[in-house]
């Protein structure tokens, strides 16, 4: 049960997690995943509208009953103050992504219609490659590259994803953060 | 605002943030190692085990004559972690060790992750380099909050005198609450010797923490409702019981349902052994009974428990007709290792205390089944496969004496309050077996990590503690094996110095016996790295084949470090070596037994197959006699 995380007919789960801002937060959370072999798809650690809070966004493919052990591992570590896994329904996900394509002068203008059609920028151009920025859900930026492999990929940097919950709350609202800084 | 605050996520030390900006403006000033010293007594702890050394210097030269905590000097950071653990067992209060940096830090990780496997209260203090000297590989520095992070409840790394006595409270809280533990304080040499204003008490800044004690009423509901389902219930009672002090909750709950008490190797004692309805343990060297019991039960009852592999044998094959309902404080376990029928979250006896009222109250609804079929079935189980070794083949054949007959000599001539501590092998399942257990908190043994080396600086630890509360009235055994003594022999030198006397019987079968076992059921009876020349039979006489006997001599070894070495190797000088330990109260004795190698720990579940397979001697089979069973019994395939 605790055991094999990835398997077949794993939906993929985004989780917020609310830690206190604290040196070794993260290293005591990467070691609780790696130890209890739970294969993570991106992880993202971020400081939030409250300086004594930082906040992870995990993306998984997990079965339910890894994704609740993980939970429950996580919540037993005291930096973690609140654990959330967002609904897809109600949430607002976004990635960002840097792409480096082989294009040169002849298929440029193919390039550039995907990058039109996806809302997508050219932040850089050069004889032998185009460099795109792409913003937006998981399921988008992965549209998009499948698109650009057949171009040939020379470089490529994903962000991970980061997610807000619609309307006026904050995840945030009633945790309690800690008083005390540098421990 | 969205401007990015550091974060402090990917370092493990603090970051230039101002951190003493709130200097208190009263409080008494002190250094930092003098605050570490003042909290500790004023939490009241009372007895401290440990080993000096540079990165520590401040704290040790705070502890003065009229410090109010008794320091124990250890002569090994490992034995003084385990110490701590024998007298946080023993007395139910927090062990607390002080080490230094580095290798001192390295040592005590052993008895760290060993109090985390067993929820032990626990507050390991170990220095630190000072704060600009971390990350420079300097003299004796090891990032000892990163070695610890998967063996602790919780670690602190302290940079700032002024955070020692919040830090030390909340340590405190933490190791003792919820579901006890080891927590470290990784203290550097910058905090010990800086300048802070002491107050107490402290306020506690845990937003992170909120163990759940009670337990939520609609659960208590469904499992009184299960209870008068049942037709046969079995309590599967673990260490968390007993962490929980649930004894009489634990008594009254089996006398109110009418169930049997099966439990863990730590919550042997729980309820008396001379409790009719006390089946002993369960699983791997479990007796017949209680591992049939919880085969066969339709309502598993686990209580503090955690199905740990060495209870559950192949974990899919394990209790298959129950229903499950799971009380423990940590959420995290339930549902970890089998599913659920009703998930409990609470402290065992808080649970309990409210669900036997409702259990009454559904009785009274309900009405409940007759249990007697049930206990006409486990008393047969009793009555024909009791734990004892008095069967022809458990008889030594080399004439030496038997291990299992010296541990029942042991317990019958033992004062009742003797609290029992055991090495890791073989002698610490015959001791778990064949101890009369009538009170909790009186068994003292490694059980999620297995630690040899854990018996003499627990037993050290144990004494203390009943020197502490009890006048030393108290007895402690000390059931060892000659490897497992081996690995902390050194403590005697402790034992002498501090006026700790502690009784030890070594079960001396000259080999790594519980290994010697498995080489002799699984791997063709090839002896490999398992014999240990420190006790061949034929000792008095002519070296053994190998030219090494008694090596080390235990008798001798004993007496170098000033304490009483007995050797019996029959038994009319067992018996008078077990009669004289008892007499002698004011030095450690050592009995070198010398015992047969080749006795085994029965009953036996291989690692990794059904509990259904357990063998009662070697081809008996109580629960299964299919051929499928004896077969599964001839390999290891687990570990
Ligand atoms: C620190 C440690 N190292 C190795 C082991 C593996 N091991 C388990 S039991 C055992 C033999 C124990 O020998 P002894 O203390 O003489 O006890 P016996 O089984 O002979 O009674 C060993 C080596 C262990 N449990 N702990
Ligand atoms: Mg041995």
């Amino acid at each position: 049960m605790a055991s094999s995380t990835s398997q077949s007919n794993a939906k993929r789960h985004t989780l917020s997690v609310l830690v206190e801002n604290r040196p070794g937060v993260l290293a005591r959370i990467a070691g609780l995943f790696a130890r209890r072999s739970f294969n993570i798809d991106s992880l993202t650690v971020s400081p939030t509208e409250r300086p004594e809070i930082s906040r992870l966004t995990v993306t998984a493919h997990v079965e339910q009953e890894p994704l609740e052990q993980i939970i429950k591992q996580l919540n037993k570590l005291l930096h973690v103050l609140k654990i959330v896994e967002l609904d897809p329904d109600t949430t607002v996900e976004r990635e960002l992504v840097l792409i480096k394509v082989a294009a040169d002068v002849q298929n440029r203008s193919d390039v550039l219609e995907l990058v039109r059609m996806f809302r997508a920028h050219v932040i850089d151009v050069n004889t032998e490659s185009l460099t795109i920025e792409a913003t937006g859900s998981q399921g988008k930026i992965d549209a998009l590259m499948d698109l650009l492999q057949h171009y040939g990929v020379i470089e490529l940097v994903r962000s991970g994803a980061v997610a807000v919950t619609r309307g006026p709350k904050a995840l945030s609202d009633k945790v309690v953060g800690s008083e005390i800084t540098g421990r | 605002m969205a401007r990015p605050t550091p974060l402090q996520a990917f370092s493990g030390v603090p970051k230039g943030t101002a951190q003493n900006d709130e200097t208190p403006a009263n409080g008494e000033k002190m250094t930092g190692a003098q605050a570490l010293v003042r909290a500790l007594e004023d939490l009241g702890v009372k007895d401290v085990f440990g080993i000096p050394g540079g990165a520590i210097l401040p704290v040790y030269d705070a502890i003065k004559e009229d410090t109010k905590f008794r320091f124990v000097l250890a002569r090994h950071e490992q034995a003084a972690g385990h110490a701590a653990e024998g007298y946080a067992v023993a007395t139910g209060r927090c062990g607390v060790c002080i080490v230094t940096s580095g290798p001192a830090a390295t040592n005590l990780v052993t008895a760290i992750a060993d109090a985390n496997m067993d929820s032990i209260p626990m507050i390991a203090i170990t220095g630190q380099v000072g704060v600009n000297a971390i990350g420079t590989d300097a003299f004796q520095e090891a990032d000892t909050v990163g070695i610890t992070y998967p063996v602790t409840k919780h670690s602190y790394l302290v940079t700032s005198a002024q955070d020692v006595p919040r830090v030390v409270a909340e340590a405190y809280y933490i190791a003792t609450t919820g579901r006890p533990g080891p927590v470290v304080i990784d203290l550097t040499k910058t905090a010990q010797t800086g300048e802070m204003y002491y107050t107490w008490p402290q306020r506690l800044v845990l937003p992170g923490y909120n163990p759940t004690t009670e337990a939520h009423g609609r659960m208590l509901e469904n499992a009184a409702k299960l209870f008068t389902q049942s037709f046969r219930p079995v309590l599967y009672v673990g260490g968390g019981a007993t962490r929980s002090h649930a004894s009489k909750q634990i008594k009254e709950l089996a006398d109110l349902t009418g169930a049997p008490v099966v439990t863990t190797l730590n919550a042997r004692g729980i309820i008396p052994d001379s409790d009719p309805k006390m089946l002993g343990m369960l699983g791997m060297h479990g007796t017949v009974a209680a591992t049939g019991a919880v085969q066969r039960c339709d309502l598993l009852v686990a209580i503090g428990a955690r199905f740990d592999d060495r209870v559950t044998g192949k974990l899919s094959a394990f209790a298959p007709t129950a229903r499950v309902i799971h009380i423990d404080i940590d959420p995290a376990e339930i549902g970890k290792n089998r599913s659920v029928d009703v998930p409990i979250v609470g402290d065992v006896a808080t649970v309990l205390d409210a669900l036997i009222p409702e259990i009454r109250k559904a009785q009274n609804e309900y009405g409940i089944h007759d249990l007697k079929p049930w206990w006409d079935a486990l008393n047969k189980f009793r009555t024909d496969y009791p734990m004892s070794y008095d069967r022809p083949e458990d008889q030594p054949t080399d004439g030496t004496l038997s291990p299992q007959w010296v541990v029942s000599q042991l317990s019958k001539s033992a004062d009742p309050n003797t609290i029992w501590v055991s090495g890791v092998g073989q002698h610490q399942m015959w001791a778990s077996q064949l101890v009369d257990f009538e009170k909790p908190n009186h068994w003292i043994s490694s059980g999620g990590l297995g630690t040899m080396g854990y018996g003499l600086p627990a037993a050290l630890g144990a004494m203390v503690g009943s020197q502490r509360d009890h006048d030393g009235s108290y007895p402690v055994w000390l059931i060892d094996g000659d490897g497992s003594f081996q690995m902390t022999s050194e403590e005697l030198a402790a034992a002498t110095i501090d006026g700790v006397p502690v009784k030890v019987a070594i079960l001396n079968n000259s080999v790594y016996g519980m290994v010697r076992q498995w080489q002799t059921l699984f791997y063709g009876q090839h002896y490999s790295a398992t014999i240990l020349h420190d006790g061949e039979p034929d000792a008095d006489d002519a070296p053994g084949e190998s030219g090494y006997v008694n090596v080390p001599d235990f008798v001798k070894l004993a007496e170098a470090y000033g304490c009483v070495g007995l050797r019996a190797t029959t038994k009319e000088e067992a018996l008078d070596a077990i009669k004289k330990a008892n007499e002698i109260n004011d030095r450690t004795v050592v009995i070198d037994f010398r015992v047969w190698k080749d006795a085994m720990v029965w009953p036996m579940v291989p690692a990794g197959a059904s509990n259904d397979t357990v063998a009662y001697r070697e081809g008996v089979h109580p629960l299964d006699n299919s051929e499928k069973a004896s077969e599964e019994t001839l390999s290891s395939e687990g570990f």
